[in-house]
């Protein structure tokens, strides 16, 4: 990271060391802390995995105990989903945002501070729990009671972990909506913002608006369990089952938090690598919105099982499947984009069009499980967890690496290796696949989620699964080694890196100085409407 | 299994898996697809999915062949040059329309089937399924029969850490129970979910359905089994340590063996079948016991 400011020394004015890293308030060094610890995160959360498949690899327990197996599955969940894709996203909005909209930092930079250094701290609480008396959190991500009152002692650890990161989250999206209301560059109005920003507006605006909720879900835990209260047991007057509507009401747009900054970063990678203006940016814009909204009236179809009135399951059926009707626009649009275009398939490029036909069909089975009498069957299946393995690790965890190659070069000033970046591409996207298909057969043919062994007739589709497990989780070993041999050095990137990027972050310098623009871009640099 | 070979065919899978199709089908229903099922919901169920499947593959066809036509067809390096349009509101009104008259299309059959499948009334008789961690209870509300069901030994002897009994040598692993549900066929079966201690999940894919077993709610479903036979499932919801370990089985057996099977299960135990032939010693058994009460009889 030295190298990155050694040309701007007029701007950086920080101290070194550790208590750079520890009081920075500036974006960049901020965006680099949140992803080089998401990054560390998808390790520790991959390991969880690796647990996961090593045991169901054959049927039969061989290595660990159905307790800690279930602490796999909720560790593993809130891991990936609070301390990988959040953070990520958060990272990239914090290095991209300022220099995309023209700005020189963020407008909150010690919130800034505060937003990233609460998470090692929250992610402490977490982990710990795997070495209290009664074992890790093991009810699920979901947290559903009364199961999850069954927790040991590292129930309150789970409740503030899950407190703590909320905060950071809020905190993270006030900063960009602060930054992204009050410091654009002049000229650069909302429709010529590049997508990735207009994602994370609406990003923000869900976190602001669904975090509050599930800290409030959990809180009603907490006093569920020490103070006496009774908000979820039945025998106290409460209700289950509202647990699992206040935690959906979250829930649900929680996972368009973790997709909905993808489209952007899809967005801006396609058009770049066409050589041709996005099409239909309005669109673009008004279905994101859309899907935002939509995502605030479908939560229940996560719990159709748990007896709704007819009205309920139908309402939830219709808006659910609704939701089609905006992703299809956003998908379309993409291959609209690709139509009549010049492309080259550089690894970034190879990793957005492995993330559209992917999350297409994560898409396709959620379309299927959004028909409620047909969730019946599919509802905690294999063929859900293949699902959101489709739309989170082949959707989000495929935008974040086509991201990270895309922008890498302009953050380090070098381009990373591109044979070893396509092999990243092509062991992930083969292995990913391996890993994850065979799953919609065995939830079809049966197999509920969450249990660590199974019956003898889904053994060939499991062996299968876990290879690909294996391969996946080995190829990203590679990520990392490409990852810094970039930063350590290689070839000199140019200024705008990509010969079809448009947008205000490629006129800076590769490394961008420390202070993004101190003096706003010239208006006429801004192309807008076009990605 | 034909809708597979699209899948195959669009390089979306790879070879084996077709040969796996046939290997994997086992004595019952289960398979590589949904099953059938053997009540009328189940069979609208299945044929809606077929429905909705075939619908995504069409259009994934469609919009995949037109995304890898891009791919080879506009290639910078095949000399393909980028032109300039970004929009067509016809284009994208187009686009917008049509999937949202598929979606009517789906929700229209969809409606129909949900509609009947909530339709609890007229049922000729009525079985409560409660759930503990981790067994079922079926109490028979006509008759007064009432047992509890638990993972068959022989499966729960094989499935402890370091058995060393291979699961392919135990029949139905961990598909088996002590005591069947026993059903009469072509009756209207009402089923009531509930629960004991945490949240479960009463599901047998053949009746084409699962329903949350709730503490201190009763959910109500039904079922309409058509033909006599043994079915086979699982608790479906997150219960703890030994949620994979609480199977459900039903046995479907024509009215009239069933009411020869409720004199003689009236007469021979007038109390309830807690478990046949479980011996104390299993570490499974003692833990269970420390965390459930059982209602005393």
């Amino acid at each position: 990271m030295s190298e990155l400011t050694a040309n701007h020394d007029e701007h950086s004015h920080h101290p070194t060391g550790i208590k750079r890293w520890l009081t920075t308030t500036n974006h960049k060094d901020i965006g680099t802390m949140y992803l080089v610890f998401s990054l560390i995160m998808f390790f520790i959360g991959g390991a969880m995995a690796m647990i996961i498949r090593l045991e169901l690899f054959q049927p039969g327990l061989q290595f660990v105990d159905p307790q800690f197996y279930n602490s796999m599955v909720t560790m593993h969940a809130l891991i990936m989903i609070f301390g990988v894709v959040m953070p990520a996203w958060t990272g990239f909005a914090n290095w991209l945002v300022p220099m995309m909209i023209g700005a020189p930092d963020m407008a909150l930079p010690r919130l800034n501070n505060w937003s990233f250094w609460i998470l090692p701290f929250a992610f402490s609480l977490l982990l710990i729990t795997l070495f209290l008396p009664g074992g890790a959190p093991a009810g699920g991500w979901t947290m559903y009671p009364p199961l999850v009152l069954q927790t040991g002692a590292a129930f309150p650890f789970l409740i503030f972990a899950v407190h703590f990161l909320g905060a950071s989250s809020i905190g993270g999206a006030i900063n960009v909506l602060a930054t992204v209301f009050n410091m654009r560059a002049p000229g650069m109005t909302l429709l010529k913002l590049p997508l990735f920003v207009w994602t994370w507006i609406i990003t923000g605006f869900l976190l602001v608006a669904s975090l509050p909720v599930l800290a409030g879900a959990v809180t009603m835990l907490l006093t569920d369990k020490f103070f006496g209260t009774s908000f979820f047991s039945a025998a106290g007057g409460g209700d289950p089952v509202m647990f699992q509507h206040i935690f959906w009401f979250f829930g649900h747009p929680e996972v368009y938090i973790l997709i909905l900054p993808a489209f952007g970063v899809v967005s801006a990678i396609i058009p770049t690598f066409c050589r041709k203006p996005l099409f239909g940016y309005n669109s673009m814009v008004y279905a994101v919105a859309a899907i935002a909204f939509l995502s605030f009236i479908v939560w229940a179809h996560h719990m159709f099982t748990v007896g709704m009135p007819l009205a309920g399951e139908l309402f939830f059926m219709y808006t659910t499947v609704l939701i089609a009707v905006p992703t299809g626009v956003k998908v379309f649009n993409w291959v609209a984009t690709m139509w009549k275009s010049a492309m080259t398939f550089e690894t970034p490029m190879l990793f957005a069009i492995g993330f559209v036909i992917l999350f297409t069909i994560g898409g396709f089975s959620g379309l299927m499980l959004g028909v409620t009498p047909v969730d019946f069957q599919y509802h905690d299946t294999y063929f859900v967890v293949a699902h959101f393995h489709y739309v989170l690790v082949t959707g989000a965890v495929y935008s974040l690496m086509a991201a990270t190659y895309f922008w890498l070069p302009k953050w380090t000033g070098y381009m990373y290796d591109e044979a070893l970046g396509k092999w990243h591409f092509w062991l992930s996207t083969i292995s990913v696949n391996v890993l994850f298909f065979p799953q919609h057969f065995l939830g079809l043919a049966g197999m509920p989620r969450r249990i660590p062994d199974y019956s003898v007739q889904f053994a060939e589709f499991n062996v299968i699964s876990s290879v690909g497990g294996f391969v996946y989780g080995l190829s990203q070993l590679l990520f990392v080694y490409i990852i810094v041999k970039c930063v350590r050095g290689g070839q000199k990137a140019t200024d705008r890196v990509w010969e079809g990027a448009q947008g205000l972050e490629w006129t800076l310098a590769s490394p961008p100085p420390y202070h993004s623009f101190n003096t706003p871009p010239d208006p006429s640099t801004i192309d807008g409407g076009v990605r | 299994m034909s809708y597979l070979r699209i899948l195959v065919l669009g390089g979306l899978i790879f070879l084996p898996v077709a040969a796996m199709a046939e290997g994997n089908v086992n004595s019952n229903t289960w398979g590589l697809n949904l099953t059938r099922g053997v009540t009328p919901f189940s069979k609208e169920v299945y044929d809606l999915h077929m429905i909705v499947l075939w619908i995504c593959v069409v259009i994934g066809v469609v919009v995949f062949g037109a995304m890898f036509y891009a791919m080879f067809a506009y290639r910078k390096s095949k000399g393909a040059q980028a032109e300039g349009w970004h929009e067509n509101h016809t284009v994208e009104a187009v686009w917008t329309i049509i999937p949202l008259l598929i979606l009517i299309g789906i929700a229209i059959p969809a409606t129909h089937t949900l509609i009947k499948m909530e339709d609890v009334s007229n049922a000729e008789m009525t079985i409560k399924v409660t759930g503990y961690q981790w067994m079922w209870q079926y109490d028979y509300v006509d008759s007064g029969i009432s047992f509890y069901s638990k993972l068959a030994d022989d499966s729960n002897f094989a499935r402890q850490r370091g058995s060393g009994i291979d699961p392919n040598s135990v029949e139905n692993y961990l598909l088996d129970v002590d005591t069947r549900l026993v059903v009469p066929t072509n009756t209207k079966i009402r089923f009531l979910t509930t629960a004991a201690d945490v949240i479960h999940a009463w599901w047998v894919p053949a009746l084409g359905w699962k329903r949350d077993a709730i503490p201190g709610f009763i959910n109500e479903s039904w079922a309409i089994i058509e033909e006599p036979g043994v079915y086979r499932g699982q608790c479906a919801e997150l219960c703890g340590k030994d949620h994979g370990f609480m199977p459900i089985v039903v046995e479907a057996i024509s009215p009239d063996d069933y009411k020869s099977w409720v004199a003689q299960k009236k007469q021979g135990d007038e109390t309830p079948v807690v478990s046949k032939g479980s011996s104390g010693e299993l570490p499974y058994i003692a833990s269970r016991s420390d965390q459930v009460e059982l209602p005393k009889e």
